[in-house]
Protein backbone atom coordinates (compact mmCIF):
# COMPACT_ATOMS: atom_id res chain seq x y z
CA UNK A 1 0.00 0.00 0.00
CA UNK A 2 1.29 3.50 -1.13
CA UNK A 3 1.71 6.11 2.12
CA UNK A 4 -1.62 8.22 0.50
CA UNK A 5 -3.14 4.86 0.57
CA UNK A 6 -3.07 4.01 4.28
CA UNK A 7 -3.23 7.87 5.23
CA UNK A 8 -7.10 7.12 3.72
CA UNK A 9 -7.50 3.84 4.71
CA UNK A 10 -7.46 5.02 8.30
CA UNK A 11 -9.61 7.93 7.89
CA UNK A 12 -12.08 5.10 6.12
CA UNK A 13 -11.49 2.51 9.09
CA UNK A 14 -11.08 4.97 11.96
CA UNK A 15 -14.28 7.50 11.05
CA UNK A 16 -16.21 4.35 9.41
CA UNK A 17 -16.76 6.69 6.54
CA UNK A 18 -16.69 6.49 2.54
CA UNK A 19 -12.99 6.99 0.92
CA UNK A 20 -14.90 9.86 -1.54
CA UNK A 21 -15.68 11.98 1.47
CA UNK A 22 -11.90 12.14 2.71
CA UNK A 23 -10.85 15.24 0.26
CA UNK A 24 -11.39 18.62 1.97
CA UNK A 25 -12.74 17.00 5.30
CA UNK A 26 -12.37 18.76 8.19
CA UNK A 27 -12.34 18.33 12.14
CA UNK A 28 -15.61 18.27 13.32
CA UNK A 29 -17.67 18.62 9.87
CA UNK A 30 -18.83 15.51 10.23
CA UNK A 31 -20.52 13.31 13.50
CA UNK A 32 -18.07 10.94 12.85
CA UNK A 33 -15.01 13.44 13.34
CA UNK A 34 -15.55 14.08 16.34
CA UNK A 35 -13.28 14.51 19.28
CA UNK A 36 -13.99 11.21 20.22
CA UNK A 37 -13.42 10.19 16.01
CA UNK A 38 -10.44 12.27 16.26
CA UNK A 39 -8.31 10.10 19.16
CA UNK A 40 -9.29 6.69 17.37
CA UNK A 41 -8.09 8.32 13.55
CA UNK A 42 -5.08 9.59 15.64
CA UNK A 43 -4.49 5.95 16.69
CA UNK A 44 -5.16 4.70 13.72
CA UNK A 45 -2.82 6.96 12.01
CA UNK A 46 0.30 6.51 14.73
CA UNK A 47 -0.50 2.40 14.08
CA UNK A 48 -0.29 2.63 10.12
CA UNK A 49 3.03 4.94 10.09
CA UNK A 50 4.53 3.28 13.41
CA UNK A 51 4.56 6.89 14.83
CA UNK A 52 4.23 8.83 17.80
CA UNK A 53 2.86 11.52 17.28
CA UNK A 54 3.28 14.71 19.80
CA UNK A 55 0.09 16.28 21.37
CA UNK A 56 0.63 19.77 19.55
CA UNK A 57 0.33 17.80 16.37
CA UNK A 58 -2.40 15.77 17.73
CA UNK A 59 -4.44 19.13 18.43
CA UNK A 60 -3.21 21.00 15.07
CA UNK A 61 -4.68 18.02 12.99
CA UNK A 62 -7.42 20.10 12.10
CA UNK A 63 -8.16 18.40 8.29
CA UNK A 64 -6.93 15.45 5.84
CA UNK A 65 -4.98 18.43 3.93
CA UNK A 66 -3.44 19.20 7.45
CA UNK A 67 -2.62 16.04 9.15
CA UNK A 68 -0.62 15.18 5.50
CA UNK A 69 1.55 18.61 6.29
CA UNK A 70 1.99 17.04 9.84
CA UNK A 71 3.37 13.74 9.17
CA UNK A 72 5.23 15.25 6.21
CA UNK A 73 7.13 18.02 8.45
CA UNK A 74 7.18 16.53 11.53
CA UNK A 75 7.16 12.50 10.55
CA UNK A 76 9.01 11.99 7.21
CA UNK A 77 6.41 10.14 5.85
CA UNK A 78 6.20 11.46 2.50
CA UNK A 79 3.07 11.24 -0.01
CA UNK B 1 -9.17 45.98 24.41
CA UNK B 2 -9.31 42.66 22.75
CA UNK B 3 -6.71 39.75 23.90
CA UNK B 4 -5.58 36.94 22.03
CA UNK B 5 -5.50 33.92 23.65
CA UNK B 6 -3.64 32.13 21.33
CA UNK B 7 -0.11 34.58 22.66
CA UNK B 8 -1.02 33.32 25.97
CA UNK B 9 -0.89 30.35 25.08
CA UNK B 10 3.05 30.30 24.81
CA UNK B 11 3.48 31.24 28.15
CA UNK B 12 4.53 28.65 30.50
CA UNK B 13 1.88 27.91 32.52
CA UNK B 14 3.46 28.90 36.14
CA UNK B 15 5.75 31.30 34.82
CA UNK B 16 3.78 34.70 35.93
CA UNK B 17 4.59 36.36 39.08
CA UNK B 18 0.90 37.87 41.00
CA UNK B 19 1.49 41.59 39.05
CA UNK B 20 1.93 40.53 35.65
CA UNK B 21 -0.49 37.84 36.00
CA UNK B 22 -3.26 39.99 37.50
CA UNK B 23 -2.66 42.47 34.34
CA UNK B 24 -2.88 39.89 31.96
CA UNK B 25 -5.96 37.93 33.69
CA UNK B 26 -7.82 41.31 34.19
CA UNK B 27 -7.75 42.53 30.14
CA UNK B 28 -8.59 39.18 29.09
CA UNK B 29 -11.64 38.65 31.23
CA UNK B 30 -13.26 42.27 31.15
CA UNK B 31 -12.85 41.77 27.31
CA UNK B 32 -14.88 38.43 27.32
CA UNK B 33 -16.86 39.82 29.88
CA UNK B 34 -18.10 42.79 27.47
CA UNK B 35 -18.24 39.71 24.65
CA UNK B 36 -20.70 38.00 26.58
CA UNK B 37 -22.30 41.49 27.61
CA UNK B 38 -22.80 41.66 24.13
CA UNK B 39 -23.50 37.78 22.78
CA UNK B 40 -25.72 36.47 25.21
CA UNK B 41 -29.02 37.92 26.91
CA UNK B 42 -29.07 36.35 29.66
CA UNK B 43 -25.81 37.50 31.03
CA UNK B 44 -26.66 40.67 29.82
CA UNK B 45 -30.04 40.77 31.91
CA UNK B 46 -27.59 39.63 35.30
CA UNK B 47 -25.05 41.84 34.75
CA UNK B 48 -27.53 44.92 34.12
CA UNK B 49 -29.36 44.05 37.32
CA UNK B 50 -26.50 44.38 39.47
CA UNK B 51 -25.56 47.42 37.98
CA UNK B 52 -22.28 46.59 36.70
CA UNK B 53 -20.48 49.56 35.33
CA UNK B 54 -18.17 48.25 32.99
CA UNK B 55 -16.04 51.61 32.74
CA UNK B 56 -15.19 51.41 36.23
CA UNK B 57 -13.89 47.65 36.06
CA UNK B 58 -9.86 47.50 36.23
CA UNK B 59 -9.67 44.19 37.96
CA UNK B 60 -11.66 40.76 37.26
CA UNK B 61 -11.68 40.86 40.77
CA UNK B 62 -14.75 43.35 40.28
CA UNK B 63 -16.46 41.33 37.57
CA UNK B 64 -19.44 39.69 38.66
CA UNK B 65 -19.54 36.18 39.18
CA UNK B 66 -22.45 33.73 38.27
CA UNK B 67 -23.27 30.77 40.86
CA UNK B 68 -22.66 27.54 39.07
CA UNK B 69 -26.15 26.63 39.62
CA UNK B 70 -28.00 28.77 37.14
CA UNK B 71 -26.16 26.70 34.27
CA UNK B 72 -28.61 24.11 35.28
CA UNK B 73 -31.36 26.76 35.20
CA UNK B 74 -30.64 28.41 32.57
CA UNK B 75 -29.46 27.96 28.92
CA UNK B 76 -26.80 30.15 29.38
CA UNK B 77 -25.29 30.67 25.81
CA UNK B 78 -23.14 33.24 23.42
CA UNK B 79 -23.14 31.81 20.51
CA UNK B 80 -25.80 30.70 17.79
CA UNK B 81 -26.93 27.13 17.94
CA UNK B 82 -25.41 26.27 14.48
CA UNK B 83 -21.81 26.83 15.93
CA UNK B 84 -22.46 24.43 18.58
CA UNK B 85 -20.42 21.56 17.95
CA UNK B 86 -21.01 19.90 21.82
CA UNK B 87 -22.72 20.11 24.58
CA UNK B 88 -21.21 19.23 28.13
CA UNK B 89 -23.04 18.14 31.31
CA UNK B 90 -22.05 18.46 34.62
CA UNK B 91 -22.11 14.78 36.63
CA UNK B 92 -25.48 15.14 38.92
CA UNK B 93 -26.77 12.33 40.88
CA UNK B 94 -30.55 10.86 39.61
CA UNK B 95 -32.89 13.24 40.28
CA UNK B 96 -30.75 16.45 40.37
CA UNK B 97 -30.52 18.80 37.22
CA UNK B 98 -27.41 18.98 34.95
CA UNK B 99 -25.80 22.07 34.09
CA UNK B 100 -25.16 22.27 30.17
CA UNK B 101 -22.43 23.50 28.63
CA UNK B 102 -22.17 24.52 25.13
CA UNK B 103 -19.26 24.48 23.62
CA UNK B 104 -18.24 25.49 19.87
CA UNK B 105 -15.10 24.78 17.67
CA UNK B 106 -13.02 27.85 18.74
CA UNK B 107 -13.66 27.09 22.66
CA UNK B 108 -13.58 23.12 22.26
CA UNK B 109 -9.72 23.86 20.69
CA UNK B 110 -8.86 26.52 23.62
CA UNK B 111 -10.03 23.85 26.15
CA UNK B 112 -7.85 21.21 24.64
CA UNK B 113 -4.72 23.58 24.10
CA UNK B 114 -4.72 24.72 27.62
CA UNK B 115 -5.09 21.18 29.38
CA UNK B 116 -2.20 19.92 27.61
CA UNK B 117 -0.19 23.27 28.87
CA UNK B 118 -1.08 22.59 32.18
CA UNK B 119 -0.94 19.17 33.17
CA UNK B 120 2.46 18.27 30.19
CA UNK B 121 4.11 20.73 32.74
CA UNK B 122 3.95 17.97 35.32
CA UNK B 123 4.05 14.98 33.01
CA UNK B 124 6.67 15.63 30.43
CA UNK B 125 5.83 15.93 26.76
CA UNK B 126 6.02 12.16 26.31
CA UNK B 127 2.89 10.58 25.59
CA UNK B 128 2.31 7.28 27.54
CA UNK B 129 0.68 4.42 27.82
CA UNK B 130 -2.44 5.01 29.31
CA UNK B 131 -4.57 3.05 31.49
CA UNK B 132 -8.28 4.54 32.12
CA UNK B 133 -9.77 3.31 35.67
CA UNK B 134 -13.71 3.81 34.29
CA UNK B 135 -15.28 1.77 32.07
CA UNK B 136 -15.25 1.77 28.17
CA UNK B 137 -19.56 3.16 28.17
CA UNK B 138 -18.64 6.65 29.67
CA UNK B 139 -17.86 7.59 26.44
CA UNK B 140 -20.39 6.08 24.39
CA UNK B 141 -22.94 9.15 23.92
CA UNK B 142 -20.83 11.16 21.45
CA UNK B 143 -22.82 14.30 21.19
CA UNK B 144 -23.60 14.68 25.06
CA UNK B 145 -20.76 14.44 27.26
CA UNK B 146 -21.00 13.50 30.87
CA UNK B 147 -18.47 15.15 32.94
CA UNK B 148 -17.02 11.68 33.36
CA UNK B 149 -16.60 11.15 29.79
CA UNK B 150 -15.30 14.70 28.80
CA UNK B 151 -12.60 14.10 31.49
CA UNK B 152 -11.54 10.99 30.31
CA UNK B 153 -11.49 12.25 26.69
CA UNK B 154 -9.42 15.27 27.43
CA UNK B 155 -6.81 13.33 29.23
CA UNK B 156 -6.56 11.07 26.39
CA UNK B 157 -4.16 12.69 24.15
CA UNK B 158 -2.05 11.92 27.01
CA UNK B 159 -2.20 8.61 26.24
CA UNK B 160 -0.93 6.46 23.23
CA UNK B 161 -1.96 2.27 23.59
CA UNK B 162 -5.38 3.23 25.59
CA UNK B 163 -7.06 0.89 28.09
CA UNK B 164 -9.92 1.24 29.98
CA UNK B 165 -9.05 -0.84 33.36
CA UNK B 166 -12.65 -1.62 34.22
CA UNK B 167 -15.57 -3.59 32.58
CA UNK B 168 -19.07 -2.02 32.12
CA UNK B 169 -19.81 -3.86 35.19
CA UNK B 170 -16.67 -1.56 37.13
CA UNK B 171 -14.70 -5.19 37.73
CA UNK B 172 -11.34 -4.68 37.21
CA UNK B 173 -9.67 -6.64 34.36
CA UNK B 174 -6.75 -7.82 36.32
CA UNK B 175 -5.26 -10.12 33.34
CA UNK B 176 -5.95 -7.48 30.48
CA UNK B 177 -4.07 -5.33 33.13
CA UNK B 178 -0.88 -7.44 33.81
CA UNK B 179 -0.94 -8.00 29.93
CA UNK B 180 -1.04 -4.54 28.95
CA UNK B 181 1.68 -3.94 31.83
CA UNK B 182 3.82 -6.42 30.56
CA UNK B 183 3.85 -4.94 26.90
CA UNK B 184 4.97 -1.87 28.24
CA UNK B 185 7.59 -2.89 30.39
CA UNK B 186 10.40 -0.41 31.62
CA UNK B 187 7.79 2.65 30.54
CA UNK B 188 6.21 5.11 32.43
CA UNK B 189 2.49 4.32 32.56
CA UNK B 190 -0.37 7.25 32.82
CA UNK B 191 -3.05 6.37 35.07
CA UNK B 192 -6.09 8.09 34.97
CA UNK B 193 -9.44 8.05 37.12
CA UNK B 194 -12.00 9.55 39.52
CA UNK B 195 -10.84 9.45 43.02
CA UNK B 196 -13.72 7.31 44.21
CA UNK B 197 -13.84 4.68 41.00
CA UNK B 198 -9.53 4.70 41.70
CA UNK B 199 -10.50 4.09 45.52
CA UNK B 200 -13.69 1.60 45.30
CA UNK B 201 -12.65 -0.49 42.17
CA UNK B 202 -8.90 -0.25 41.74
CA UNK B 203 -7.49 0.08 45.21
CA UNK B 204 -9.82 -2.15 47.19
CA UNK B 205 -9.19 -4.75 44.15
CA UNK B 206 -5.96 -4.81 44.59
CA UNK B 207 -5.62 -5.48 48.05
CA UNK B 208 -8.14 -8.02 47.77
CA UNK B 209 -5.99 -9.54 45.01
CA UNK B 210 -2.97 -9.00 46.64
CA UNK B 211 -4.09 -12.00 49.60
CA UNK B 212 -4.38 -14.17 46.57
CA UNK B 213 -0.58 -13.49 45.36
CA UNK B 214 -1.85 -11.35 42.77
CA UNK B 215 0.20 -7.87 42.75
CA UNK B 216 0.94 -4.99 39.73
CA UNK B 217 3.99 -3.38 39.80
CA UNK B 218 3.07 0.60 39.24
CA UNK B 219 6.27 2.19 40.31
CA UNK B 220 6.45 3.45 37.05
CA UNK B 221 3.25 4.99 37.07
CA UNK B 222 1.45 8.47 37.32
CA UNK B 223 -1.75 8.79 38.38
CA UNK B 224 -4.11 11.93 37.81
CA UNK B 225 -7.25 12.02 39.48
CA UNK B 226 -10.00 14.48 40.31
CA UNK B 227 -13.95 14.21 40.97
CA UNK B 228 -14.12 14.89 44.84
CA UNK B 229 -13.56 13.70 48.25
CA UNK B 230 -16.65 13.32 49.71
CA UNK B 231 -17.36 9.92 49.77
CA UNK B 232 -13.93 8.84 50.64
CA UNK B 233 -13.88 11.59 53.84
CA UNK B 234 -16.70 9.99 54.80
CA UNK B 235 -14.34 6.71 55.17
CA UNK B 236 -11.82 8.84 56.48
CA UNK B 237 -9.52 8.07 53.63
CA UNK B 238 -7.45 11.58 53.73
CA UNK B 239 -5.57 12.58 50.59
CA UNK B 240 -2.18 11.35 52.62
CA UNK B 241 -4.00 8.12 53.06
CA UNK B 242 -4.70 7.82 49.16
CA UNK B 243 -1.66 8.21 48.31
CA UNK B 244 0.08 5.96 51.00
CA UNK B 245 -2.07 2.93 50.30
CA UNK B 246 -1.79 2.97 46.58
CA UNK B 247 1.98 3.53 46.93
CA UNK B 248 1.87 0.52 49.41
CA UNK B 249 -0.72 -1.53 47.20
CA UNK B 250 1.11 -1.14 44.35
CA UNK B 251 4.43 1.21 44.18
CA UNK B 252 2.41 4.10 42.76
CA UNK B 253 4.14 7.02 43.77
CA UNK B 254 3.51 9.87 41.73
CA UNK B 255 -0.56 10.39 42.51
CA UNK B 256 -1.55 13.98 41.39
CA UNK B 257 -4.93 15.22 42.36
CA UNK B 258 -6.50 17.67 40.42
CA UNK B 259 -9.46 20.25 41.26
CA UNK B 260 -11.89 21.50 38.12
CA UNK B 261 -15.40 21.61 37.04
CA UNK B 262 -16.99 20.79 33.70
CA UNK B 263 -18.10 24.98 33.41
CA UNK B 264 -14.31 25.51 33.75
CA UNK B 265 -13.19 22.38 31.31
CA UNK B 266 -9.69 22.64 30.21
CA UNK B 267 -8.49 25.29 33.68
CA UNK B 268 -7.49 22.70 35.61
CA UNK B 269 -6.19 23.19 39.52
CA UNK B 270 -3.37 20.63 39.27
CA UNK B 271 -1.32 19.24 43.16
CA UNK B 272 1.90 19.60 43.27
CA UNK B 273 3.97 17.42 44.77
CA UNK B 274 3.65 19.81 47.93
CA UNK B 275 0.24 18.32 48.04
CA UNK B 276 -1.22 21.98 46.99
CA UNK B 277 -3.27 22.82 44.00
CA UNK B 278 -2.09 25.36 41.89
CA UNK B 279 -3.88 28.35 39.36
CA UNK B 280 -2.27 28.67 36.23
CA UNK B 281 -1.67 31.50 34.04
CA UNK B 282 -5.11 30.92 32.47
CA UNK B 283 -7.32 30.80 35.86
CA UNK B 284 -7.60 31.82 39.10
CA UNK B 285 -9.41 31.25 42.45
CA UNK B 286 -11.02 33.79 44.28
CA UNK B 287 -12.03 32.78 48.12
CA UNK B 288 -15.09 34.51 49.46
CA UNK B 289 -16.74 35.42 52.91
CA UNK B 290 -20.06 34.13 52.13
CA UNK B 291 -22.00 36.80 54.60
CA UNK B 292 -20.59 39.96 52.29
CA UNK B 293 -18.63 38.41 49.10
CA UNK B 294 -15.65 40.35 50.17
CA UNK B 295 -12.02 38.69 49.44
CA UNK B 296 -10.80 36.95 52.36
CA UNK B 297 -7.15 36.95 53.26
CA UNK B 298 -4.20 34.26 53.25
CA UNK B 299 -5.45 31.20 55.20
CA UNK B 300 -9.37 32.09 56.04
CA UNK B 301 -11.69 29.85 54.79
CA UNK B 302 -14.42 30.77 52.45
CA UNK B 303 -16.41 30.30 49.32
CA UNK B 304 -14.45 29.53 46.09
CA UNK B 305 -14.57 31.45 43.10
CA UNK B 306 -13.27 30.44 39.93
CA UNK B 307 -12.03 32.51 36.31
CA UNK B 308 -11.10 30.87 33.11
CA UNK B 309 -9.48 32.87 30.76
CA UNK B 310 -10.94 30.05 28.22
CA UNK B 311 -14.77 30.35 27.68
CA UNK B 312 -15.94 32.14 25.16
CA UNK B 313 -19.21 30.35 23.94
CA UNK B 314 -21.20 30.38 27.28
CA UNK B 315 -20.47 33.28 30.14
CA UNK B 316 -18.66 30.89 32.47
CA UNK B 317 -15.79 33.05 32.90
CA UNK B 318 -16.67 34.01 36.36
CA UNK B 319 -18.23 31.64 38.53
CA UNK B 320 -19.26 30.85 41.87
CA UNK B 321 -18.79 27.23 42.92
CA UNK B 322 -20.51 25.82 45.80
CA UNK B 323 -16.88 24.89 47.44
CA UNK B 324 -15.04 26.08 50.24
CA UNK B 325 -11.46 26.45 50.57
CA UNK B 326 -8.90 28.71 51.75
CA UNK B 327 -5.70 30.26 49.88
CA UNK B 328 -2.71 29.15 51.43
CA UNK B 329 0.03 31.20 49.76
CA UNK B 330 0.55 32.82 46.47
CA UNK B 331 4.13 32.75 44.45
CA UNK B 332 5.95 30.92 47.28
CA UNK B 333 5.05 27.20 46.84
CA UNK B 334 8.14 25.42 47.95
CA UNK B 335 7.87 23.76 44.09
CA UNK B 336 8.54 26.90 42.87
CA UNK B 337 5.46 27.22 40.93
CA UNK B 338 4.24 30.86 41.22
CA UNK B 339 0.57 31.77 41.49
CA UNK B 340 -1.77 31.05 43.63
CA UNK B 341 -1.89 27.48 45.55
CA UNK B 342 -5.05 26.65 47.87
CA UNK B 343 -6.68 23.64 49.26
CA UNK B 344 -10.50 22.64 49.03
CA UNK B 345 -12.25 21.54 52.31
CA UNK B 346 -14.95 20.55 51.20
CA UNK B 347 -18.66 22.07 49.52
CA UNK B 348 -21.05 24.21 51.35
CA UNK B 349 -23.98 23.19 53.55
CA UNK B 350 -26.64 22.48 51.58
CA UNK B 351 -25.13 22.49 48.43
CA UNK B 352 -25.66 19.81 46.06
CA UNK B 353 -23.45 16.23 45.55
CA UNK B 354 -21.28 17.45 42.45
CA UNK B 355 -18.33 16.11 40.85
CA UNK B 356 -17.53 13.31 39.12
CA UNK B 357 -16.23 11.20 41.99
CA UNK B 358 -19.04 12.11 43.88
CA UNK B 359 -21.83 11.76 41.87
CA UNK B 360 -20.84 8.22 41.35
CA UNK B 361 -20.26 7.47 44.95
CA UNK B 362 -23.76 8.27 45.96
CA UNK B 363 -24.76 4.99 44.71
CA UNK B 364 -22.65 3.14 46.92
Amino acid sequence: MTNIEKYTNAFVEALEIKEEQVEGLEYQAINEWDSVGHMTLIAAIEDAFDIMMDTDDIIDFSSYEKGKEILTANYEVQF
Amino acid sequence: MEYNYESMLELEPYSLGKAEKQELLSRRLSSLSRQHYQTCDVYKRIADVFGVDWEQIDSYYQLPFLPVRLFKELDLCSVSEEEIIKTMTSSGTSGQRVSRIYVDRKTAGYQQKTLVKIVSSFTGKARMPMLIIDCPSVVKNRAMFSARGAGILGFSIFGRDKMYALDDNMQLDIEEITAFLEKHKGERIFLFGFTFMVWQHFYRELVRLRQKGVKLDLSNGILIHGGGWKKLESEAVSPGVFHQSLKEVCGLDDVHDYYGMVEQTGCIYMQCEYGHLHASIFSDVIIRRPEDFSVCGIGEKGVIQVVSVIPESYPGHSLLTEDEGMILGEDDCPCGRKGKYFSVSGRLKNAEIRGCSDTYAAKF
